[in-house]
């Protein structure tokens, strides 16, 4: 307890998680480590838009935004900020780390470990989807807001995600010539699900307002798209789907997809978290207490132990930090604690209604055709998976699918084409997802150089 | 399908007319610097990613090793690992979370035996 008293708290991650993790922590008179991937704080959804592109994009004019990047600012001098700096193992009470890609020579011995490490797009593969122009829906908003670039100058925005409209209302914002919403979800089904995005209605209020300004604007949007296919020689030229019985066909030179967040769990599970399968977002995610606790020091907050948003994050942040300073025997305010989580439960409340209108097309992943590629890395087909699955004989683990099919095994570690490898193989087999278990993460998490010899370790 | 140098020798030169994927709503007001991509020159400024400048001029930034097809990245946040290209002498670099520097020479192909 002692040696853990002295030995600084890390965080690792400054999205909203992270920094309301921090500021907690240094309102309490500790100075944590700050571990930041990105140059800049604010993590994906909250990632400033660099001044000298000039954009001036309505999301940055947000409260919520404006006040995390304040909150920064405030805790900037009391904390140990280290940008560009990619955590990539926990092992023994150490965090290991890689500075511009270089691993550091030693590591970070933490007293506590607050993961605040986000989400990635969940991505459904559909033919064409490595073609140069398909991007995901998150990398489509990275480029605008980051690059000031667009996709393409005709592009579709392709999936289930309230994000697709917010996505194409900033691409026309930003002056992008043509956009095209295709959603693989119902209207129907927003509409069921709206008394619980009501939980926060400002959410509610938001998605429907960006709805009315798309659909004012003149901009096609579907409902209910199947069998999305992109085509193109070298590159996207265009896209064929199904939709209310027929088949249509589009030109388009960018295309975006993502069906939701993919929360990052390598490092939870490699500090030792347990993992539990989340029916409601299809994937596996930390099993953490009600502060965030996920066991021998480890506290976890933020969409990458649950989707909830960047308000929940920050919420989450604040009260897995608060668990944190209890266990290290702060005195902390407990009515205060109780006022976060329900602001949290509320926007879980909201994020779970978004998950049941903005389903993942579960259904599509028996239908895709056999040549589709799942593994962007290895380029191993939908077919090749299938095969394996059916075969397999014995405990059924998708881990066995990835050893002798290779999916998933390349440098990104099945980040990508994880979750859809596993749907694919359980519609083979005609049983549950949950029962494959989960892509075992490998430390590093991802490619690291070794400085003394310049080659990539992966 | 076709192998790696078939790729290599049809692609060669092409990649830069064939003209960009990404469109640029807006130039950075910041330093102009030439980076070189298979040898022909590309106009970025400083504070652009490598993914930025080349798929905005050119439609791939590197070849998948298995069947040679293009590949522009994707993810465009350090996750997907498929933006990585070869700095000529020097070891590979993600493209999306690497920055243009001055008279930088890349190559789609690899460079350095052993990468």
């Amino acid at each position: 307890m002692t040696d853990q008293n002295n030995t600084p708290v890390v965080i690792v991650g400054a999205g909203p998680a992270g920094i309301g993790a921090a500021a907690v922590l240094v309102a309490a008179g500790l100075r944590p480590i700050l571990l930041d991937e990105g140059r800049a704080p604010g993590g994906q959804g909250y990632r400033k838009s660099d001044p000298a592109l000039g954009l001036n994009l309505a999301y940055a004019q947000e409260p919520e935004y404006k006040a995390i990047h304040a909150l920064f600012e405030r805790l900037r001098d009391k904390i140990d900020y280290r940008p560009e700096t990619l955590a990539w193992s926990v092992d023994a009470g150490s965090v290991f780390t890689a500075f511009r890609g270089s691993v550091a020579s030693e590591g970070i011995p933490f007293g506590r470990l607050i993961l605040a490490t986000g989400a990635t797009d969940k991505v459904a593969p559909v033919p064409g989807w490595t073609l140069p122009g398909v991007y995901s829906l998150g990398g489509a908003q990275v480029l605008l807001k980051d690059q000031g670039c667009a996709i393409g100058q005709d592009v579709v925005f392709y999936g289930s995600s309230p994000l697709l409209y917010l996505a194409a209302w900033q691409y026309l914002e930003a002056g992008a010539l043509k956009v095209t919403v295709l959603d693989t979800t119902p209207f129907s089904a927003k509409m069921k699900a709206s008394a619980a995005i009501a939980s926060v209605p400002k959410l509610l209020r938001q998605g429907l307002g960006l709805i009315a300004r798309l659909r004012m604007r003149g901009i096609t949007m579907r409902h209910g798209v199947t069998d999305m296919a992109i085509h193109g020689d070298g590159r996207v030229e265009g896209i064929s789907y199904s939709w209310k019985g027929r088949r249509e066909t589009r030109a388009c030179d960018g295309v975006a997809i993502g069906h939701g967040l993919r929360s990052e769990i390598q490092l939870a599970e490699l500090a030792g978290c347990g993992l539990a399968y989340n029916a409601l977002f299809d994937q596996w995610q930390p099993v953490v207490d009600a502060d965030g606790r996920g066991g021998s020091g480890v506290y976890l907050a933020g969409d990458g132990t649950r989707i909830g948003g960047a308000v929940a994050a920050e919420l989450a942040g604040r009260i897995a930090a608060s668990a944190c300073l209890a266990d290290l025997g702060h005195a902390v305010d407990a009515a205060e604690v109780a006022e976060l989580k329900r602001r949290r439960d509320a926007h879980w409340r909201a994020q779970d209604g978004l998950a049941r209108a903005f389903a993942w097309p579960r259904k599509g992943f028996a239908e895709l055709p056999d040549a589709t590629v799942l593994c962007r890395c290895e380029n191993v087909t939908a077919g090749q998976v299938r095969g394996i699955a059916k075969t397999m004989t014995g405990i059924p683990d998708i881990n066995r699918v990835k050893a002798l099919s290779r999916c998933g095994m390349g440098r990104c570690q099945s980040r990508m084409c994880g979750l859809a490898a596993i749907e694919v193989a359980a519609a083979a087999r005609g049983e549950a997802p949950a029962n494959l278990t989960h892509y075992r993460a490998q430390p590093p998490i991802k490619p690291v150089a070794i400085p003394t010899s310049s080659q990539e370790v992966a | 399908m076709m192998n790696r140098s078939q790729a290599q020798k049809q692609l060669q030169g092409k990649s830069v007319e064939a003209g960009g994927t990404l469109h640029r709503l807006c130039v950075r007001q910041s330093v102009p610097v030439t980076i070189y991509l298979d040898g022909s020159p590309i106009e970025a400024r400083t504070g652009d990613s490598l993914l930025a400048a080349v798929m905005s001029a050119a439609a791939r930034l590197r070849i998948n090793e298995f069947d040679g097809s293009p590949r522009g990245g994707f993810c465009a946040m350090g996750a997907c690992q498929d933006c990585w290209i070869w700095v000529e002498g020097r070891q590979r670099v993600r493209a999306c979370t690497t920055l243009v520097e001055e008279g930088m020479r890349l190559s789609t192909t690899a460079t350095v035996m052993g990468c």
